[in-house]
């Protein structure tokens, strides 16, 4: 099952006006995998992401996610995914359990299924005394988790993250990259984009992005050895320097 | 369905757990029918007047009785000398001075005609001139009294007659402008500030993520919002009907079809609004400034269309508040029916669409 990809891109282009953001990227992502996608600022990563999971159309090229056509069948990868953006967008003035009921319900889950991942989900995370708060009093940290499991929420086969981890203290980033394990040893295949290259070794493949292509793609070990430095720091660096 | 329902839910939410939403909602109509019901109004009552009387006879004095026995003046001093006129107006309580010449009574026994003179403090126009006219009337009939007796061979009596607002109440005027500009603002600026909300926090990624559709994430913003607007529309109504005792001539039902057309006139332009606006400050901003200044001004609320410069005139052709004004005036006071108001409401439905039309291409162009 390992072998099976869950994301198939081919050279993806997107242009805005003269400005090419993305050019002409290929990769593919299997099964449970947990595929980072890293790169500077401005590098083009969230326009990637953005087309891979719906909301912007490509200029060219072709893509399947979760064995659906980006161009013909966006309706049907939104059903299959989920995504947790860089903000942790829940609604503040609503409480951690009406939250989870809301985006259970426009996921089309049934009640009951929602009553029974809210109860798992208190479980789980020790949410028992927050679960009647309201969302905006909560600290970053909790934030973040509650985020990340409303994303799984429908159980989606591929769940798009982008810098998840963005203004959280280092344990709590740890915490959270056990729940990513989490989901990937039940199956859930993980796409995350971010900029800590530390965070970069915990994923199974890394692509770095440079100003709208790809210039790398392999397991992190394999990367620092093809660039014989000792870190992901270096590799990013290297890159960033031959570029230049 | 579900989604949609839960959707509206969450909405709800939004606003009852909002302390400044709720006061826009529901504390703000109440607020301004009071306000323009009780405290802005075109009337004069009780206004200080004060005679300058050279001729003292029987004559003048009965004219000074008249005046002040009537409900819209206080005689409230006699002034004897011509200085006196400049002094009592510059001390302005005194509104208006009736000046009677030396040989009033004289000339209107042995020539038959005679003058008075009204003068009026103008440093606000509108008063003046209403003060002018009452004055005039009750001088009139004086005049008409005194003619009966007399049997003047030709005359012409005007017999006029106000329709539909007899007592010339300014309150008749105010609500129809009240309930638009509240319909207006409670309508388009809380839907493009609830969308914009969304943009601004991240959610709305996550909403277009997700399996619900676009449209049914605009409804679903939308339609709390139609339904609270028919609310306010009611609390306007009833209030106009039981406080201000204004009448409804016409059909309620037609009311509210007009009324419903309205809300969804505002709320188009307030998903108009979102679209070209991506943070909250910036809706509220294109709201307040692009909308209700437009419809306080323009639309015939406070300042007759009639009377603007042709550009101005032209200019308020295209804002709907204005053919909604004209829509309720005629429903509320002359009581007509939909075959006389026709016009004025298929401009509403077309702006409508027109709004619409041009949301959905704004928000596709976004999405690419």
């Amino acid at each position: 099952m390992k072998d099976t990809n869950v994301i198939q891109v081919e050279n993806l282009t997107k242009k805005f006006g003269d400005f090419t953001a993305v050019n002409a990227i290929t990769f593919e992502v299997k099964k449970g995998e947990i595929f980072g996608f890293l790169g500077a600022n401005g590098a083009g990563k969230t326009t990637a992401m953005k087309m891979l999971i719906g909301i912007s159309k490509p200029t060219s090229g072709n893509a399947k996610v979760a064995d659906f056509d980006v161009f013909t069948n966006s309706e049907d990868i939104k059903k299959n995914i989920g995504y947790m953006s860089q903000k942790f967008a829940l609604y503040d003035d609503l409480t951690v359990k009406e939250n989870i009921t809301f985006f259970g319900g426009i996921y089309g889950l049934s009640r009951k299924k929602i009553e029974e991942k809210r109860c798992l989900l208190v479980e789980e995370l020790g949410l028992h005394n927050i679960v009647n708060e309201l969302v905006g009093s909560l600290p970053l940290g909790w934030k973040q988790k509650i985020s990340f499991s409303v994303a799984l929420l429908h159980e989606p086969k591929i769940v798009f993250l982008d810098e998840p981890t963005g203004g959280v203290d280092p344990i709590t980033r740890r915490q959270f990259w056990e729940m990513i394990y989490k989901a990937s040893n039940n199956g859930t295949t993980v796409f995350v984009t971010t900029h800590y290259m530390d965070e970069a070794e915990y994923c199974d493949r890394v692509s770095i992005m440079v100003e709208g292509k790809i210039e790398a793609l392999d397991t992190p070990k394999k990367l620092k050895e093809q660039f014989k430095v000792n870190s992901m720091n270096d590799v990013f660096l290297k890159l960033a320097r031959n570029i230049e | 369905m579900k989604r949609f329902i839960g959707f509206i839910k969450k909405e709800f939410y939004h606003i009852f757990r909002d302390k400044r939403s709720l006061f826009i909602l529901f504390g703000m109509p109440i607020a301004q029918v009071m306000l323009f019901g009780f405290a802005i109004t075109n009337e004069i009552n009780n206004v200080d007047i004060a005679f300058f009387d050279k001729s003292k006879d029987a004559t003048t004095q009965e004219i000074i009785n008249k005046i002040s026995a009537s409900k819209y003046f206080t005689n409230k001093q006699m002034i004897s000398n011509d200085a006196e006129i400049e002094s009592v107006f510059k001390k302005g309580n005194i509104k208006a001075v009736l000046v009677f010449d030396r040989d009033f009574s004289e000339k209107l026994t042995k020539e038959n005609k005679t003058s008075v003179q009204i003068i009026t403090d103008a440093t606000d126009p509108n008063t003046a001139n209403t003060i002018n006219n009452y004055l005039s009337s009750i001088l009139q009939n004086y005049q008409q009294v005194i003619n009966k007796q007399m049997k003047v061979p030709f005359q012409i009596n005007p017999e006029t007659r106000l329709v539909y607002n007899p007592e010339l109440k300014s309150v008749f005027t105010f609500v129809p402008g009240v309930m638009t500009v509240i319909l207006m603002l409670v309508s388009a600026m809380m839907t493009s500030i609830s969308i914009t909300r969304e943009k601004e926090l991240g959610t709305m990624e996550i909403l277009l993520v997700s399996p619900i559709k676009p449209f049914q994430v605009i409804l679903g913003k939308v339609f709390p919002y139609i339904f609270l607007s028919v609310i306010n529309a009611v609390v306007i109504v009833l209030l106009s009907i039981f406080i201000f005792k204004m009448p409804v001539e016409g059909s309620l039902f037609l009311l509210g079809f007009e009324s419903v057309l309205f809300i969804i006139n505002a709320l188009s332009l307030g998903i108009l609004i979102s679209t070209v606006s991506s943070t909250q400050q910036t809706a509220m901003m294109i709201s307040l400034m692009g909308l209700m200044l437009p419809v306080i001004l323009l639309s015939g609320f406070i300042f007759p269309i009639a009377s603007m410069p042709l550009p101005l005139q032209i200019i308020s052709n295209i804002i709907p508040a204005k053919w909604f004004i004209i829509i309720i005036k005629a429903i509320m006071l002359k009581g007509v029916g939909l075959t006389f108001i026709w016009k004025e409401t298929l401009i509403l439905v077309a702006m409508t669409l027109f709004f619409i039309a041009i949301s959905i291409k704004k928000y596709k162009i976004r999405l690419e």
